[in-house]
């Protein structure tokens, strides 16, 4: 049988040049800016190979790899979000000394992992993708390595999710050992309420993935990577791997679990609420507003897993605008992070921001938009998102998920509206350096234009959406 | 007519903010006079809508429609009689709040003017939308500018008040969105005209209302959820407390004439009990609770909750004159609170207090604001001529048409609400002079005799002539009972 390459290239061309730009870094001294721009020119040719390769659904290598429309939308969203996060950040990686050469390429081996992970169709394609994401997560965690605070959060996210990733691959053992395949649809034809030893399989792959996209209660290693980790690092945390952690569930839920829907959708509804509420809690006392992040991220994921608790394509369809929605609103959150400069250190406690809409009103005019989107008040972007979701999941008639996620949104508001007292209400005690950061000014700039603009035609993402799952 | 006039009526504003935002103005006269001629055009355009729509038929006019999410909501405006007078109304009281942040303004007066332009589009959007998305999002979205005004150019207290109106409100209409969802799936539809034409089943309809009453109730305010106001009010600056009384509460009112009872008649007739109840509570015990109070705007505050217990018991008489009696009393409160309000903001930008002890004998030094301030103090309690009275006096003649109990109440609140404005009067207008400062106070600018004489002409002109607005919503009303009878007797 002869294997069409074509569908590759898109991964074929991405390790090569990784593993271009990694000879010019051993061989060129201070090679670190020419390697982040071929970085960025790396991942713009490759969101153009993608683009313009066509949708329709093709498998190769014995239908372990697929490539089709969904996962096309999920690589260019992560491409997407990598060359924003790393763009808006070069000048905090700069200044903070670790502008080493490795960064960039490390970010371009865990998006290739990605790509694994969302094109997958085999277990064993997909735990290959998924650890070599994680890998790279742990050397990106503590790639600050002489200080403390990043050091231990790396070694606290290693050690985390080398555990959830033994329980993932013991649940795909236990799913090849009852099922007799590691293909997708195979399983999915085998797969039954009888099988009691594949369904318990199922909880397994469940756990490793819930902990991959940090929802509660495998979340612990949030908070602290999140705040231990360098800033930049953080914003890469929080965006890409969550894009593809939420594909690879969907993915499963589509395909090999589609049949025992009604065991897996329990789990998911108490982990969807139980994200909903501990986001929404322990946001209030945050003072680290990248700890807060962190919080709201959790709570983010319960939203997005609120619409895969449905089942439903459109509950599918909801949860990929959702975790579309927060990838924008989350570059533009910690694209101003990058901003809050003052002799010589970046800020990162929400108490540095009071009163700074008085010496910057830009940047707490988009501090305002993004928070309040954040806060899923409308006529703002993340309305939306939380829209459609709720939209799906009352539509399977789940009431009681649909109230607790909308009183939840109400009890993050206030940590939000606690923000924007803080930047609005509060008497100003310092000013930021006017730092010239054209490339975070530009990511906040966009940020803020789509989620403002988003109301004028906000079916754009959804017809886009829409077009994934017909296939 | 194809222009879109009603979304360009929207959009005026927040075009025009965009303006201010990007301008770049030191000294603020620019902003102030761009935000002074866009509302008053939007003034003007409202009246040649108000001017050129068709008494004499129920239907919904001046009809947009557009695509919006997936072709099955769709962007949908349109006005009838009873809406385009609360557009006008938005339209109007908008250019008065701009002119008394001139003088009650010092601090981030661009940012000021910004606010209330984009809090007007949102105003005009909840009263000119067809599709209930729409209604919610502008419904919502009119959270965050008003939230800004409390909590930025507020009182003392005004980080407390802005974060419990902004939660109190948020919490209310979550539920709103939940049963709006819950609507769609029923129907599959969102257009109200739509859902108006199909009958939603009897199981649903119940828990449908309350979760609308939840958010209207809090809008409102009605009693028990009402506290939120008195904080708003008191904390925020007087045009922020003036866009509140006169247009935000009014959102509920118009809420449950557009959306509750058309929608759920069954359910409006069985929860009527309900509705008169919490009226009447409202009218009495916010009544006397305003007597007790020692703050001007609290006590306002509290007036206004009491004439909002009207408006909610005339809505659920669902007689002809109770609703035309809420709509008059919605639209003279809308004028004679923001007048008061204003009233307040005079006095308070001279010598900085709220407190009714700080002043007194007033009419001796301020002779053209104490006759302006007795002249709405009198609207305020209903004196006939003015067009406080013709909305009480409706009111009350559909509620003794529905329950005699409710009127006689009702009617006493109406001695109760005499009581507290006049011993409000006879205590900062009239009275020894406790404060000596007051000697010093200038008497009403050219700027603020020009807001509060065009709002005391127009109370009392519609005291007097009160044909213009009841010829305007007359059908409307007519047919908003007729289809609620018609959906009784077809159960």
């Amino acid at each position: 049988m002869i294997t069409n390459l074509n569908i590759l290239i898109p991964e074929i061309f991405l390790s090569l040049s990784t593993f271009s730009i990694l000879m010019i870094g051993v061989f060129l001294k201070k090679s670190f800016n020419i390697i982040f721009n071929l970085t960025s020119l790396i991942i713009i040719i490759t969101i153009a190979i993608i683009i313009s390769s066509p949708n329709n659904e093709e498998k190769i290598f014995l239908e372990s790899f697929t490539r089709d429309a969904f996962s096309n939308y999920f690589k260019v969203l992560i491409l997407l979000s990598s060359l924003f996060v790393l763009n808006s950040s070069k000048n905090f990686i700069v200044e903070n000394k670790l502008d080493k050469f490795e960064y960039p390429i490390i970010i371009l081996l865990s998006i290739l992992g990605m790509f694994f992970m969302v094109s997958s169709n085999d277990l064993i394609l997909f735990y290959l993708g998924l650890e070599l994401q994680s890998l790279s997560l742990y050397i990106l965690a503590s790639i600050d390595r002489d200080n403390l605070r990043s050091t231990e959060s790396g070694i606290k996210y290693f050690v985390l999710s080398a555990l959830s990733s033994g329980l993932l691959l013991y649940g795909c053992s236990l799913l090849y050992g009852f099922t007799g395949s590691t293909n997708f649809d195979l399983i999915a034809s085998q797969l039954n309420k009888e099988n009691t030893g594949a369904v318990f399989a199922m909880v397994f792959i469940l756990v490793g993935l819930a902990f991959k996209v940090s929802a509660v209660p495998f979340h612990m290693w949030t908070p602290d990577v999140y705040e231990g980790a360098p800033t930049s690092i953080t914003s890469y945390f929080a965006v890409v791997p969550k894009v593809a952690g939420l594909a690879l569930l969907i993915k499963f839920m589509f395909i090999p679990f589609s049949n025992i829907l009604l065991e897996w959708q329990t789990i998911i509804i108490f982990i969807s609420i139980a994200s909903m509420i501990l986001g929404a809690v322990a946001a209030m006392v945050q003072k680290n507003f990248k700890r807060l992040l962190a919080y709201s991220s959790i709570g983010h994921i319960g939203y997005a897993l609120a619409g895969v608790a449905t089942g439903s394509v459109s509950g599918y369809e909801s949860a990929i605008v959702y975790i579309s929605i927060y990838v924008i609103m989350n570059i533009g959150a910690f694209s101003c992070l990058y901003l809050l400069k003052k002799d010589g250190q970046y800020r990162e406690n929400i108490s540095d921001l009071s009163g700074i809409s008085k010496k910057h009103p830009l940047l707490a005019i988009s501090f305002l938009i993004i928070l309040f989107s954040l806060a899923g008040v409308p006529p703002l972007g993340g309305f939306f998102a939380k829209f459609y979701v709720f939209v799906a999941v009352l539509e399977r008639e789940m009431y009681t998920l649909a109230i607790i996620g909308l009183l939840t949104t109400v009890m993050s508001a206030f940590y939000y509206l606690k923000i924007i007292k803080t930047i609005y209400f509060d008497d100003s005690i310092i000013a930021f350096e006017q730092t010239k950061n054209r490339t975070a000014q530009i990511s906040i700039f966009a940020s803020c234009t789509i989620l403002i603009t988003f109301f004028l035609y906000p079916s754009i993402l959804n017809n886009l959406v829409n077009s994934l799952f017909i296939s | 007519m194809n222009f879109p006039i009603l979304s360009t009526l929207i959009f005026l504003p927040l075009l025009s903010s965009l303006f201010i935002f990007l301008s770049r103005d030191k000294k603020n006269h620019n902003s102030i006079y761009i935000s002074l001629f866009s509302s008053i055009a939007t003034f003007l355009l409202s009246l040649f809508l108000w001017y050129s729509l068709d008494n004499n038929s129920a239907e919904f006019q001046f009809v947009e429609e557009k695509s919006w999410i997936n072709n099955y909501i769709k962007f949908k405006l349109g006005v009838d009689g009873i809406s385009i007078l609360f557009i006008v109304l938005t339209t109007f009281i908008t250019p008065i709040c701009i002119i008394s942040c001139i003088n009650s303004i010092k601090t981030r007066v661009k940012e000021f003017l910004i606010a209330i332009l984009i809090l007007e589009t949102f105003m005009i959007g909840v009263f000119c939308s067809l599709d209930l998305v729409i209604f919610y999002l502008f419904f919502e979205a009119g959270l965050i500018p008003m939230f800004l005004i409390i909590g930025v150019w507020g009182g003392p207290r005004r980080v407390y008040s802005a974060f419990k109106f902004f939660l109190f409100t948020l919490l209310g209409s979550v539920l709103m969105l939940v049963a709006i969802i819950v609507i769609y799936w029923l129907t599959g539809t969102t257009d109200i005209t739509e859902i108006y034409k199909i009958k939603i089943p009897k199981d649903y309809q119940n828990i449908l209302w309350l979760a609308f009453l939840s958010s209207f109730a809090v809008k409102m305010p009605m009693w028990p959820v009402h506290t939120w106001l008195p904080d708003a009010h008191v904390e925020a600056p007087t045009a922020g407390s003036v866009i509140l009384a006169a247009i935000l509460l009014k959102m509920a009112g118009y809420g449950f004439l557009r959306f509750s009872i058309p929608m759920f008649p069954i359910a409006s007739e069985y929860f009527t009990p309900l509705i008169y109840s919490l009226s009447i509570i409202a009218i009495i015990y916010t009544s006397l609770v305003a007597l007790m109070q020692d703050d001007m705007k609290k006590l306002i505050a509290y007036s206004s909750v009491a004439h909002m217990g009207y408006v909610t018991l005339g809505i659920f008489t669902l007689t002809k004159q109770g609703i035309e009696g809420s709509i008059y009393q919605m639209i003279s409160h809308g004028l004679i609170s923001a007048a008061l309000f204003l009233c307040v903001g005079v006095v308070y930008d001279r010598l900085h207090s709220r407190m009714i002890s700080s002043y007194g004998g007033l009419v001796s030094y301020l002779p053209k604001y104490s006759f302006l301030f007795i002249v709405f103090a009198l609207a305020a309690l209903g004196l006939p001529g003015t067009s406080g009275f013709l909305g009480e006096f409706l009111v009350l003649t559909g509620a003794f048409q529905k329950s005699y109990l409710a009127a006689m109440l009702a009617t006493f609140g109406v001695v109760l609400g005499a009581a507290y404005m006049l011993w409000l009067t006879k205590r900062v207008i009239f009275g020894t002079i406790n404060n000596v400062e007051i000697k010093n106070l200038s008497d009403v600018n050219k700027s603020e005799i020009i807001m509060l004489a065009t709002l005391a002409f127009f109370v009392i002109f519609f005291g007097f002539y009160p044909f213009p607005l009841m010829e305007t919503f007359n059908v409307s009303v007519n047919s908003l009972i007729d289809n609620y009878q018609l959906a009784l007797i077809s159960n």
